[in-house]
């Protein structure tokens, strides 16, 4: 049983007769008042009704409002798109009208009417398109909304995103330019020595990576070669690598045995305070004559590869300990004598960890992959290629690879190679 | 090759052993707004639809603002499909300004086309002295700037519409979610590239035989623009539709078609053909 409003206002007392019959009286009148007329007339938006050719056939009195026209200014002698800016003119031929025929509505399309008084005014607009029983358009219905406030919304919004893509582009350029002072921009050339890069950040190259290599002169036919990891990623990574890498190039100047770089690397590291940990190869190189020597070091970096013509690419030199974790450290120096045509291959962990699906990319096609460019000038760069292509163009980590190659007396390896695959 | 066929989002139609005949939409759509015409041209010609480079379900890698920074690059476009399909002999519409590609892509390769038809098309769009295209410098500024100030409003305006098409069963889910999706940003450097064009010097050298359509009322090309331009081509011709718009390939498409069918069906495209194999 529904209580009728008298018999509630008995039990809850006499504000509460008030209010109920205020309550009835007002929706009586709201009832009485709100004929379909005036719905149409005074709804809290603009209506329009036109012909399909957009011809205005009908428009309530608060699109009038909005417009400034009178009625008769409308009827029959306007069509809505004569009441758009220019620019909305070419939007409603372009995209509203042919939107409106084939999908038989368009939602909340921005545009700005031109008053009366030429003034301008953002609206939002939804329209349907009527039809008849087979199919051909018999007329348009069209809700017009005032966009003011929602306009300068839209605008702020705008500005926002704006500064956003703005902001991103500078840390993108800063990264990049980062990016640079810790890599090369391409292998030096060293008179003597064939000596390649490669390098690839992991995903699009935006962030800063943490693998490095350096490649710098001593002295005369004495050069250095340095690659490493420094953990992690981003600007704390950057710091800790233009602090690796600047703190190598001070100290080969005073201490020749690589191991005795690392120690006192090791050092600074620790002293830094910092929680990154890196692991380096050094190597020191000394021309001798057609030959060059050798003198490597690792600090807990993945040994290079040693090969020529006539031994396999296999690992040289001996582990030593990471590089800014502990204070009881080993390092030890391997001595190789390097003969023409013998191939030194230095590089990072996201060549042999590169991933393609779950497999990995992993010691032994890196091993195929020395020997099979073994005798080219810059198997660095042959060596990327078939990481990079191994994990579809899309490093996962970065990747740093450093060839150094005796040339071999000229012409021989290269005319060797064509004599075996002639025969 | 096929890539391209891909990237442009190219479908063929019709007789295989057909003349070529290539619908290329204007700016603010892709090929849907061919929908109603191109089926009515299937039983004799190898029907040709493809969206340009940034719109409808063309791959949005195909957009490259360099080459599309011109008309030129659109044209391009439009003959590497046609290598791509090894289409001869092609009779080529374009509707607004792939009106002017066409135009392009013929002086760029003459041999390639057999006739040209322009559906409202405007080699001009900006007022000049003794020319009127129906726009100032100033309205087209103004354009460009809503395109850039109000994009949010734009993107939102072309954003799939997802509606119930109980009440028009032909039109596809595929199709709702597609037509006239387009990128903003390409929208708006495809509306500079079209509305500050100049194409009137190019009319003249066009030596194929070119229908020209014009609605008696379009408000972004006037009937004066449609004379001007059936005027300048050498061996235009031009037929006035009695609709309102700038889309009659929409809004007026049995009329579109009884208009194009005669030209391109015409006897007169074999004697242009013996004239030039000749």
């Amino acid at each position: 049983m529904t209580a009728a409003p008298g018999e509630v206002a008995e039990r809850s007392g006499e504000g509460r007769v008030m209010s109920q019959q205020a309550a009835s009286e007002a929706f009586c009148a709201a009832l009485l008042d709100d004929d379909p007329e005036q719905l149409y007339e005074r709804a809290p938006c603009g209506y329009l009704s036109t012909t399909p050719d957009g011809t205005i056939v009908k428009a309530n009195a608060t699109f009038l409002d909005l417009c400034g026209y009178r009625r008769e200014d409308l009827l029959g002698r306007r069509t809505f798109a004569d009441l758009l800016t220019p620019g909305g003119r070419i939007y409603h031929e372009t995209h509203y009208a042919p939107m409106l025929r084939m999908q038989g509505t368009v939602r909340e399309v921005a545009l700005d009417l031109v008053r009366a008084d030429g003034g301008r005014l953002p609206v939002l607009v939804n329209a349907a398109l009527d039809t008849t029983e087979d199919g051909s358009p018999r007329m348009v219905r069209v809700a017009v909304f005032d966009a003011t406030e929602r306009r300068e919304y839209e605008r702020e919004l705008l500005r926002a995103k704006q500064r956003a893509e703005q902001s991103e582009t500078r840390a993108h350029a800063l990264a990049r330019t980062l990016q640079a002072t810790l890599i090369p921009p391409s292998a030096p050339s060293v008179p003597g020595l064939d000596v390649a890069a490669g390098y690839r950040p992991a995903g699009d190259g935006e962030e800063v990576g943490g693998d490095f290599y350096d490649i710098f002169q001593l002295a005369d036919g004495d050069w250095v070669v340095a690659l490493g990891d420094v953990c992690g990623k981003g600007v704390e990574a950057a710091v800790v690598t233009a602090l690796v890498r600047y703190t190598i190039r001070a100290l080969t100047v005073q201490q020749a045995l690589p191991s005795a770089v690392l120690r006192s690397l090791n050092e600074v590291l620790l002293a830094q305070g910092t929680e990154r940990f890196c692991t380096v190869v050094l190597v020191r190189l000394r021309q001798d004559g057609s030959t060059w020597t050798a003198t490597l070091s690792s600090g807990g970096h993945p040994l290079p590869l040693l090969t020529s013509r006539v031994r396999e690419p296999d690992p040289v030199g001996a582990p030593g300990s990471l590089i800014g974790v502990l204070t009881d450290v080993r390092f030890h120096d391997e001595v190789v004598r390097l003969q023409p045509g013998d191939v030194m291959v230095l590089f990072t962990d996201g060549v042999t960890e590169g991933r393609s699906g779950a497999e990995f990319y992993g010691d032994e096609r890196l091993r195929e992959s020395v020997r099979a460019h073994r005798d080219a000038p810059r198997p660095a760069e042959s060596v990327l290629g078939e990481v990079l292509e191994f994990q579809h163009g899309a490093a996962r980590d970065d990747i740093a690879v450093v060839s150094v190659r005796v040339p071999p007396p000229s012409g021989t390896a290269e005319q060797q190679v064509r004599e075996e695959s002639a025969s | 090759m096929d890539d391209v066929l891909a990237r442009h989002n190219v479908r063929v139609s019709g007789r295989p052993d057909g003349q070529p005949l290539m619908f290329a939409h204007g700016f603010g759509c892709d090929q849907n707004m061919w929908r109603l015409v191109a089926p009515a041209f299937e039983d004799d010609f190898r029907v040709i639809l493809f969206d340009h480079a940034g719109a409808g379900g063309s791959d949005p890698a195909a957009y490259d603002p360099q080459r599309h920074g011109s008309l030129e690059g659109y044209a391009e476009d439009v003959l590497e499909i046609c290598r791509a399909l090894d289409a001869q002999e092609v009779v080529f519409v374009g509707h607004s300004v792939s009106a002017m590609i066409g135009a392009l892509a013929d002086l760029a390769d003459p041999r390639r086309f057999a006739k040209l038809v322009m559906v409202g098309p405007s080699p001009r769009y900006i007022d000049d002295e003794g020319y009127v295209g129906g726009f100032s410098d100033a309205d087209i500024r103004e354009l460009l700037h809503s395109l850039d100030s109000n994009y949010l409003g734009w993107s939102s305006a072309m954003a799939p519409v997802i509606m119930g098409n109980g009440d028009r069963p032909e039109l596809g889910q595929e199709l709702t979610e597609s037509f006239c999706r387009t990128d903003p940003a390409i929208a708006r450097r495809f509306a500079e590239v079209t509305f500050t064009s100049d194409n009137r010097r190019e009319l003249s050298l066009v030596q194929t035989p070119t229908l020209v359509l014009q609605c008696s009322h379009d408000a972004i090309a006037p009937v004066s623009v449609g004379k001007y331009v059936a005027d300048a081509l050498p061996r235009g011709s031009l037929v006035l539709l009695d609709a309102t718009g700038h889309c009659p390939n929409l809004s007026a498409p049995e009329q579109t078609i009884a208009a194009i069918a005669p030209f391109v069906r015409g006897g007169a495209a074999q004697d242009v053909v013996g004239t030039r194999v000749g």
